[in-house]
C-alpha cells in the first residue's frame, strides 16, 4: 500500500539526481568497506566527498555507475535504479572522470576520445560530431582535437577527460580527486570550467580549499558511513570535526 | 586528419601517396609483398623491376632515398644469419675472391636477402605514407578482427606512456646510485621490469574500468565515416597490379 501512495508523489516532483540508500558492500577479501551509505543529491547540486583514505570513498563511486554491485542497500539516478538491465543507460546518465587522466584517455586523438563515449551509447553522424565539438569548446580545448593525448600537459589531459564524459550529457558528474596533479593555474582553470557548467556533480577530494571554492555541501564519508553532511564552510570551520577523520585544512588556512 | 601522433616511421606530406585512403595502401603493400615471395630467386631482373617499383613511388610520395635507407638498417639483425649460409651450405662450391662458396647456399642467401629487403622497403614505404592511426583505420575498414584493431589501438596509446614510466624508473634507480653497468646489478632492472610489469597490468585494469563506465560494449565505434571510392581502390593497386605483372614475368623468364 505505501508504495502505491508514494509511487504518484514521486512522478510529480523531479527525482533526485542520486538517491543512495544504506548501501553496504564488503570486498570479497572480507573487507566491508561501506557500512550503510545515505545520500541524497538534487538536479543542479554540486556536492563534495570528503573523507581520509580507505574511508570508501572510491568504492562508493564505483557503486554508482553499476561497476561493482551493491551487497545491501540501492543506488538509484534521476530516479532509475542501478541495476543490470539499466546498466547502459545509467553509464550514460553517471560521468565519472577518473583520477588519473592517461586512464580515461585512450584513443589515439582527442577528438575520437570525446566520440568514444556517445558513439557507445547509440549517438552517430552529425549529433556525434556536435556533441564532440560542444564538449570540446566548453572545456577550452577545440584547437587541440587532432592531438594526440599525450602530447597535451597535465591540465590540459584533465579538461579532455572532462569533456569526455560531457559528450555523454550525463545526469550527475562525478569527479575523482580532480585537482591532483595539477599546477596552480591549470587548477584555477579547471575550477572555472567546472564553475561555468550547469550540471550536478559529486566531487571525491582531499583538497579542501578546492571543495569550499566549488560545491556548498560537502559530505564526509568515514569508516564506511556518512557521518556529515551539511554546507562545506561550516564543515570546514570545525577543526574538532575534521580532527577526527583525519582531515586537515593546509596550513596557512583559517575559516572562522 | 590525424595529424596529432607521430612517429618516426612516418614522414608527413601531401602528396598522392600521402592520400590514398590506408586500406588501399595496406592492400597494395601486401600484395606486393606476396608477388615479391612468390618470384622465383634466380629472376634477377625481376627484382631490379620491384627496386624500379618503389622508386618511382618514393619519387611521387617525396620520400627521400637516403631517408628510406636509414631506416632499412632495421633489417640488419634479420639479415645477420645470411651471411653464414654461403659458408654453412651443402652441394657445389664455387670460388669467390679465393674463398670456397656454397652454390645452394648462395643462391639461398641472395633469396633471403633480395625478399627481405623488398619486403622491408615496402613496409617503410607503407609507414612512411600512412601515420599508425590511418592504418588502424584501414585494418579496421578491412574488417581485421576487432579484438586485434582494440588491441593495436590501446597499444599505440599506451606504449608511450609505459616508456616514459620505464624511464622514470630507470632515473630513480640510477639517482640511488644503480649503475647497470655490471652484470650483478641487473637484478635490480629485472627486479624494475617486473614492477612496470604489474603497474601496466594495473592500469590495464583501471583503463578498462574507465571504458566501461563510459558504455564500452567490446567493440571500437567505427572511426570515420569516409568513404573509399572505386576510383581511389584503382589509383591505389597500379603499383600492385606492376608487381602482379612482375611476379608472372618471372615465372614466364625462369
Amino acid at each position: 500500500m505505501t508504495t502505491d501512495a508514494a509511487a504518484p508523489a514521486a512522478a510529480t516532483r523531479v527525482a533526485p539526481s542520486l538517491a543512495v540508500e544504506e548501501l553496504a558492500y564488503s570486498y570479497p577479501d572480507g573487507h566491508q568497506a561501506l557500512r550503510g551509505v545515505t545520500l541524497r543529491i538534487e538536479r543542479g547540486e554540486r556536492v563534495a566527498l570528503l573523507g581520509p583514505n580507505g574511508a570508501g570513498k572510491t568504492t562508493l563511486v564505483l557503486h554508482l555507475n553499476g561497476i561493482l554491485a551493491p551487497g545491501h542497500g540501492t543506488v538509484s539516478v534521476g530516479g532509475l535504479p542501478v541495476t543490470r538491465q539499466n546498466l547502459q543507460e545509467i553509464r550514460r546518465r553517471v560521468g565519472i572522470v577518473f583520477q588519473d587522466p592517461d586512464d580515461q584517455l585512450f584513443m589515439p586523438t582527442v577528438a575520437e576520445d570525446v566520440a568514444f563515449g556517445p558513439a557507445n551509447f547509440g549517438v552517430t553522424g552529425a549529433e556525434l560530431a556536435a556533441r564532440v565539438d560542444a564538449a570540446l569548446a566548453t572545456v577550452g580545448m577545440s584547437e587541440h582535437r587532432d592531438r594526440s593525448p599525450l602530447h597535451l600537459s597535465g591540465g590540459q589531459r584533465r579538461r579532455v577527460a572532462l569533456a569526455t564524459v560531457l559528450a555523454c550529457e550525463p545526469e550527475i558528474l562525478v569527479l575523482d580527486e580532480p585537482s591532483t596533479n595539477l599546477d596552480p593555474v591549470a587548477r584555477r582553470e579547471l575550477a572555472e570550467v567546472l564553475l561555468g557548467l550547469d550540471a550536478t556533480m559529486l566531487m571525491v577530494t582531499h583538497d579542501l580549499p578546492y571543495a569550499l571554492q566549488l560545491c556548498p555541501r560537502s559530505v564526509i564519508l568515514d569508516d564506511g558511513v556518512v557521518v556529515t553532511d551539511g554546507p562545506t564552510r561550516e564543515l570546514l570551520a570545525d577543526a574538532e570535526l575534521l580532527r577526527q577523520h583525519r582531515l586537515e585544512l593546509p596550513y596557512g588556512f583559517r575559516l572562522d | 586528419m590525424a595529424a596529432g601522433h607521430a612517429h618516426p616511421l612516418y614522414r608527413s606530406g601531401d602528396s598522392p601517396v600521402h592520400r590514398l585512403p590506408p586500406e588501399v595502401k595496406i592492400v597494395a603493400a601486401l600484395v606486393g609483398v606476396c608477388c615479391v615471395v612468390a618470384t622465383p630467386r634466380t629472376a634477377f631482373g625481376v627484382f631490379a623491376g620491384y627496386l624500379a617499383l618503389l622508386a618511382g613511388i618514393w619519387v611521387l610520395a617525396e620520400l627521400p632515398f637516403g631517408w628510406i635507407l636509414r631506416r632499412s638498417v632495421i633489417e640488419l639483425p634479420f639479415v645477420a644469419l645470411v651471411v653464414l649460409l654461403p659458408f654453412t651450405g651443402e652441394g657445389p662450391r664455387v670460388d669467390v675472391l679465393g674463398l670456397s662458396l656454397s652454390e645452394p647456399g648462395l643462391h639461398g642467401a641472395w633469396n633471403i636477402l633480395a625478399k627481405g629487403t623488398l619486403g622491408v622497403l615496402t613496409s617503410l614505404t607503407l609507414a612512411g605514407t600512412t601515420p599508425l592511426r590511418d592504418l588502424l583505420l584501414g585494418l579496421q575498414r578491412l574488417h581485421a578482427p576487432q579484438l586485434v584493431v582494440t588491441i593495436a589501438t590501446l597499444m599505440l596509446r599506451y606504449v608511450d606512456v609505459i616508456a616514459a614510466e620505464a624511464q622514470r624508473m630507470r632515473i630513480a634507480r640510477i639517482s640511488r646510485g644503480h649503475d647497470p653497468r655490471f652484470l650483478w646489478q641487473a637484478g635490480a632492472t629485472a627486479r624494475g621490469i617486473g614492477a612496470l610489469f604489474v603497474r601496466s597490468y594495473e592500469r590495464g585494469e583501471r583503463v578498462h574500468l574507465a571504458m566501461l563506465s563510459r558504455g564500452w560494449t567490446g567493440t571500437l565505434p567505427q572511426l570515420s565515416d569516409r568513404r573509399t571510392t572505386a576510383r581511389q581502390w584503382l589509383t591505389g593497386l597500379v603499383p600492385a597490379a606492376a608487381a602482379l605483372g612482375l611476379a608472372v614475368t618471372g615465372w614466364v623468364i625462369a
